[in-house]
């Protein structure tokens, strides 16, 4: 029998409260991480993301008392992410009770962090990030670019960094081999086309990078509903699912979701 | 109550276990750098964070200690890494391993499957008169992270095996040294229960 596939929900931290709409009956503070850990852990999360979306300085230190004390709370997996620069960034995350790292920008600027952390932590601790946008202006001639045929015009999947916002005129097929040769355990995928979309994740994206490497890629960006999850399960390789928005309410809680997973066929940890 | 030690190898994050073995029943739990101190204790656990050879370099001046006390029949439990600790040797890394166990460490064939394994998986429970599995439904979901995995010479050294490309032994026991390649600590109230198990093993050892 092969893995369960996990269903991960990302909570996006900006000074230490969990921004969003997020409503829940009996959650008593929406705001508080904690909090909304435990729940997610009760309803059956099998693992949780963090993202730390503002990153500022004074911000460290709130974020590391809060890894901390999400650390005391939940008994699964969970990974924090978000302005980690150095070395010493992902160690204070890690010593405080996080499961992973997960690394983007930083690791387009200086690659050597990968094997860095991986020799240290091991592989295990080290997902690395990868923000994906289809970029049209291709250049035949780049070998480095794997070109893709669209339905009216060619492009190659660019590595953007700084939350998507800038390009890098990377070959994401090719920097995803290059990170598990670094020594990535996992690829954290996000196609910045799909998000925000809720028109499903990028199958096309998620197929082009499970399919050139070898360790676990989780899919995240674009997923409105539970049949986006089957679809990313049934039509690519991708081991694991990233929902942000999707668990925010209470109509579609995680205990539901993978039920609905199980009975469309999804082997899920119930 | 149970005082349990666990052995620092330097690699990291201890504090989930630290959490875990808290709040399934250990009275008092220190992390120590030398088996010296042991004998103040009722349990050792090797923690499953680092890379082979670091941990064992970390170990190799208290190894006489360490037989000693799993002569002694010290409750020991070793998880993923500090299981892998237990044999004679790893091909993650070149250093010898404790030579507790006969047997090896094996890269996952990354031909067959994913590599690390990642995430949940099913154990079967073979020996099912484990005291560590001791209340453990059979195919209970736990989770894994690793790259390699065990191959013990004695067959009956194996308590539950997993299917991942093949069938991994993923949880040993010989009287009163356990190990698990997955991380109990981290696998929600299944994994609860075995951490209850073992503090419950080093209460009755006290």
């Amino acid at each position: 029998m092969p893995l369960s596939k996990r269903i991960i929900p990302c909570l996006d931290v900006d000074n230490g409260r969990v921004v969003k709409g997020i409503k829940f009956r009996g959650v008593k503070d929406a705001g508080d991480p904690v909090e909304l850990a435990k729940t997610y852990c009760d309803q059956g999360a099998d693992e949780l993301v963090f993202l730390d979306i503002t990153a500022s300085k004074q911000d460290r230190e709130i974020m590391k008392s809060m890894v901390r004390k999400v650390a005391s709370v939940i008994d699964i997996p969970f990974t924090v992410g978000g302005g980690i620069k150095t070395l010493s960034d992902a160690r204070e995350i890690l010593l405080n009770g996080a499961d992973k790292v997960s690394i983007n920008t930083a690791t387009v600027k200086t690659p050597e962090l990968v094997t860095d952390l991986m020799k240290i932590f091991g592989r295990q601790c080290v997902v690395v990030a990868i923000d994906v946008k289809r970029n049209y202006e291709v250049d035949e001639k780049n070998e480095k670019h794997t070109i893709m045929h669209g339905p009216e015009r060619d492009f190659y999947f660019e590595v953007m960094i700084y939350g998507g916002s800038k390009g890098t005129g990377i070959d994401a097929i090719q920097w995803a081999k290059k990170v598990e040769e670094l020594g990535a355990g996992e690829i954290l995928l996000t196609s910045i086309d799909a998000d925000g979309t809720k028109n499903g994740y990028d199958i096309e994206l998620t197929n082009a990078i499970c399919n050139s490497i070898r360790i676990p890629v989780i899919a995240s960006g674009g997923c409105g509903s539970s049949d986006h999850m089957v679809e990313a399960f049934k039509k690519t390789d991708v081991d694991a699912v990233l929902a942000a928005s999707i668990f925010h309410y209470d109509k579609l809680t995680l205990d539901k979701v993978k039920k609905y997973l199980a009975e469309k066929g999804i082997r899920t940890r119930l | 109550m149970a005082k349990i030690a666990i052995f620092d190898f330097g690699a990291g994050n201890l504090f989930n276990l630290h959490q875990s073995l808290l709040g399934n029943g250990a009275r008092s739990v220190d992390i120590i750098r030398s088996l010296r101190e042991l004998e103040n204790y009722d349990g050792l656990v090797l923690p499953g964070v680092g890379n082979f050879d670091s941990a064992i370099s970390s170990m190799q001046k208290d190894s006489a200690l360490m037989n000693a006390a799993v002569d002694k029949g010290m409750p020991i439990l070793g998880i993923c890494l500090g299981l892998e600790m237990l044999f004679d040797r790893s091909e993650e890394g070149i250093l010898e391993g404790l030579k507790i166990l006969d047997g090896d460490v094996l890269m996952l064939p990354k031909v067959k499957v994913k590599v690390p394994h990642i995430g949940w998986n099913n154990l079967r429970i073979v020996n099912t008169g484990s005291n560590l599995l001791k209340g453990i439904p059979q195919d209970s979901w736990v989770y894994f992270v690793h790259s390699y995995h065990i191959e013990p010479q004695d067959d009956k050294l194996i308590a539950a095996v997993t299917e991942y490309g093949s069938k991994l032994p993923v949880v040993i026991e010989r009287s009163n040294l356990f190990g698990t390649q997955f991380h109990p600590e981290k696998s929600g109230k299944i994994g609860a229960q075995i951490m209850k198990n073992f503090v419950n093993i080093c209460e009755k050892n006290e």
